[in-house]
């Protein structure tokens, strides 16, 4: 550990409609980083954001900040342009991560499984006429399906769809989150997310916490409603499909060049394969986020691992 | 860049990187809820959950976004400087009082202005001895639920009602029952319907809850007329009203509506407010009721807070004592009259066909009912991406009856200035205008994300108090 009174700034709030979410996670994350020595200061984004940081640098920046602008790469960059050392992984990795179908993409070029979906834009359906279009996927895709914005996170604009009739409403509140939606198959079995951490010596994958919410579905009040959803670390499954999932992650972290930290989400479905849903870059930290449960299951303490990543990027420099 | 980088070593890297290797220990029977507490909650507290569009409004509060949601009077109007005068002279000279407990019915000075000073102006006479002072009005409203309602108890309320006091009826476990609203506020025919048709079913409401004056959210006042309607029937079929009436000298016109209570002094409770005329921060409200209730909400007023903060009321007191707060309230009214012409007018201009709205002749509000097939809840997503926050028509309504108000929002037009205002209304217009076009693709506006029916009819897709 280098000095004891390492200066950092923890980025949290912005204008995402994660932001109560990113509040959460960035106070969880300072108060774990202080009782590990740090000197923390918890920001928020904007418009004085850089003169701030310009007229007294830390050391080190981490950014919690969820959603658009935080996790697609593009405050990152800035940190850049600032020559500031952050914690997480570089831009172009957040823009491939954001991006759910392009992040499947890659994801199938490193040989992972990701269930088979279609991209559209709003227009498509305005123009085709959407009851064409929805006839189609439906189709193509088969029951049920998974309708998500194809940037976003904490399932907001997300639902699980088992008939057509049901289509339209999940595209529209889909629409209200974003203008583009990834329709993808939903297939059924055992979510599992796997959180991977490089504390220096290459991706390491933490034991996957196995997410069972009471209502079947993991929305927005199943993770953020404490005991509204039942965890098991590590998850239920056999060692050898949990090696797999553990390899699924390590693979996509490493496919996409993210850096420090990551969570995969995958499906574990009746036959034991594993399928890649998505991949975040900044994983959520609250009381009832995936990755705070990974860490404690892999022995670690929160505090100490971030402490970990933070003299990393403070020894590594701003790059 | 990545090669720019320099290598790392970390003291406690090699003890991670052999995770992965490590036997995996075999994963317990019961998973976690990450609450210890999760099966101790009862079962009132069964629909108190995160919500969706509560984290919205968290995005609400940046100064960014024009939040026409909350309803945080605007304070800044007034005079700070001579107001913190009188505070530090009540410290100063009767801080061993004011910084004591008090008496659970509240301080006698302040029970005094409110029978002598207020009542009179809603048409009430009263006695101090009936007056007990609350924790805000909000306070009030729980205790009269507290000894009114067991679990199961008939609540009838108008459609739509205050979120707060829904709140309320669902913390005690109480249904409540709609009943219809019109430009003139309730509908006395769909009242003497509502009750009739629970007399049916063996069951009589606790009580009425309405807001006759400038209400929140609808926007709208009773007559007289309708208000002697109400409570002949509420007399007729021994129903008790309890009356909120927080915004009572907040009407543009400058006439105070003459209170139910005026007319009924032993079957109404009348819960009144200094929130909206001077100060929710310092969380002063009261009740006014015949003895009998009177005397239990103080015992429940003490189990509960053991009294009101001295300090509040008495600088409540010194406020209506020192200050000239008549004509504060006056310079509050022509503030918000502004603010209201400047809703209305950004409304009729930039609004697509087939938006409606109240017209309020007081108070904070506006209800407005979206084009057909919109739904204000689903559309909150996009309006706050547009940097403009309002509050769902859903939020007004209780349990099953939610549904009932997914075409409706509230617009509050107290704390944003007038410029503001005719901007947030130029971006919800937008959002209007997209979502329009969502429905015109989907033939429906309703999302399947987030608060939808089977939600659990939560009272928290609402901001909090202080979120503008």
């Amino acid at each position: 550990m280098s000095g004891a009174d390492v200066r950092v700034v923890v980025l949290a709030g912005g204008l995402s409609h994660e932001r109560d979410v990113s509040l959460r996670s960035g106070r969880r994350v300072a108060e774990a980083l202080r009782a590990n020595g740090a000197d923390v200061t918890v920001a928020d984004v904007d418009a004085g954001l850089l003169a701030t940081l310009a007229a007294d640098p830390p050391d080190v920046v981490v950014p919690l900040l969820h959603g658009a602008s935080g996790e697609d790469g593009a405050l990152r960059d800035v940190l850049g342009l600032l020559a500031l050392p952050y914690v997480g992984s570089v831009p172009r990795g957040c823009r491939v991560a954001f991006d759910k179908p392009v992040a499947k993409t890659v994801a199938t070029s490193a040989g992972l499984a990701t269930p088979s979906s279609v991209t559209l834009p709003q227009t498509t359906f305005r123009e085709l006429g959407a009851a064409a279009v929805m006839a189609a996927l439906v189709d193509a895709l088969g029951m049920p399906l998974m309708v998500k914005p194809a940037r976003g996170g904490s399932s907001l604009g997300a639902a699980v769809v088992r008939t057509a009739a049901e289509l339209p409403a999940a595209m529209v509140g889909c629409f209200s989150y974003g203008d583009t939606a990834l329709v993808e198959h939903f297939v059924t079995g055992t979510e599992v997310a796997v959180s991977v951490i490089d504390t220096g010596h290459g991706p390491v994958a933490l034991p996957g916490v196995e997410v069972v919410p009471d209502g079947g579905f993991y929305d927005y009040s199943a993770r953020y409603t404490a005991g509204a959803t039942e965890f098991f670390a590590p998850a239920r499954l056999p060692s050898a499909v949990l090696q797999a999932c553990s390899a699924a992650a390590v693979s996509a972290h490493a496919a996409l060049a993210l850096r420090d930290l990551s969570r995969t989400d995958l499906i574990v479905d009746a036959e034991g394969a594993v399928w890649f849903l998505e991949v975040n870059v900044a994983p959520g930290m609250t009381e009832t986020s995936l990755f705070p449960q990974s860490v404690t299951a892999g022995g670690l303490d929160l505090g100490v691992l971030w402490r970990g990543l933070v003299d990393n990027a403070l020894a590594r420099g701003a790059c | 860049m990545h090669q720019h980088c320099r290598p790392v070593s970390q003291s406690h890297a090699r003890e991670v990187a052999e995770l992965a290797d490590e036997p995996t220990s075999s994963p317990p029977a019961r998973g976690s809820r990450l609450d210890p507490f999760v099966d101790a909650y009862a079962e009132r507290a069964r629909t108190m959950i995160a919500s969706e569009i509560r984290a919205l409004f968290s995005v609400a509060s940046r100064p960014e976004v024009v939040s026409l949601a909350g309803g945080m009077p605007f304070v800044s109007a007034l005079p700070l400087d001579s107001i913190a005068e009188t505070f530090r002279r009540l410290i100063a000279e009767r801080g061993a009082a004011a910084l004591q407990y008090g008496s659970g019915q509240g301080a006698v000075a302040l029970r005094e202005q409110i029978a002598g000073l207020l009542m009179p102006m809603v048409g009430v006479t009263t006695h101090p001895d009936d007056v007990v002072v609350t924790v805000g009005s909000q306070q009030a409203l729980d205790l009269v639920t507290r000894i009114l309602c067991d679990p199961g108890d008939v609540v009838v309320a108008e459609a739509p009602s205050y979120v707060g006091a829904l709140s309320v009826f669902a913390a005690y476990q109480a249904s409540v029952v709609h009943v219809a609203m019109d430009e003139h506020g309730l509908v006395p025919a769909a009242l003497r319907e509502a009750v009739d048709a629970l007399a049916r079913q063996g069951r009589r409401p606790k009580f009425l809850y309405t807001i006759p004056s400038f209400h929140n959210p609808a926007g709208v006042t009773q007559p007289q007329s309708r208000r002697v309607e109400v409570l002949s029937i509420c007399s007729s079929y021994g129903i008790p009203v309890l009356e909120d009436d927080p915004y009572a000298l907040l009407g543009f016109d400058g006439v105070v509506p003459r209170a139910l209570r005026a007319d009924d002094g032993e079957g109404v409770l009348y819960l009144g407010s200094f929130s909206k005329t001077f100060a929710p921060g310092l969380r002063v409200g009261w009740v006014v009721a015949p003895h009998g209730v009177r005397e239990k909400l103080v015992l429940a007023a003490e189990a509960s807070v053991l009294c009101p903060s001295e300090l509040s009321q008495l600088a409540v007191s010194a406020y209506l004592a020192e200050q000239p707060w008549w004509d504060q309230v006056k310079v509050f009214r022509e503030l918000y009259r502004e603010r209201r012409d400047a809703l209305l007018d950004a409304m009729a201009s930039q609004l697509p066909a087939g938006t409606t709205w109240t017209v309020p002749d007081g108070g904070f509000y506006s209800w407005v009912q979206l084009p057909q097939g919109l739904d204000a809840t689903s559309m909150l997503a996009r309006a706050v991406t547009a940097r403009v926050a309002y509050v769902p028509g859903s939020a007004f309504y209780a349990g099953a009856a939610k549904d009932l108000g997914r075409s409706f929002l509230r617009l509050s037009y107290c704390y944003p200035d007038p410029d503001r205002i005719r901007e947030g209304v130029r971006r919800l217009a937008s959002v209007v205008c997209a979502e329009l076009e969502l429905f015109a693709t989907f033939g429906s506006s309703s999302g399947a994300g987030g608060a939808v029916p089977g939600h659990g009819g939560s009272a928290s897709d609402v901001p909090g108090p202080a979120t503008a």
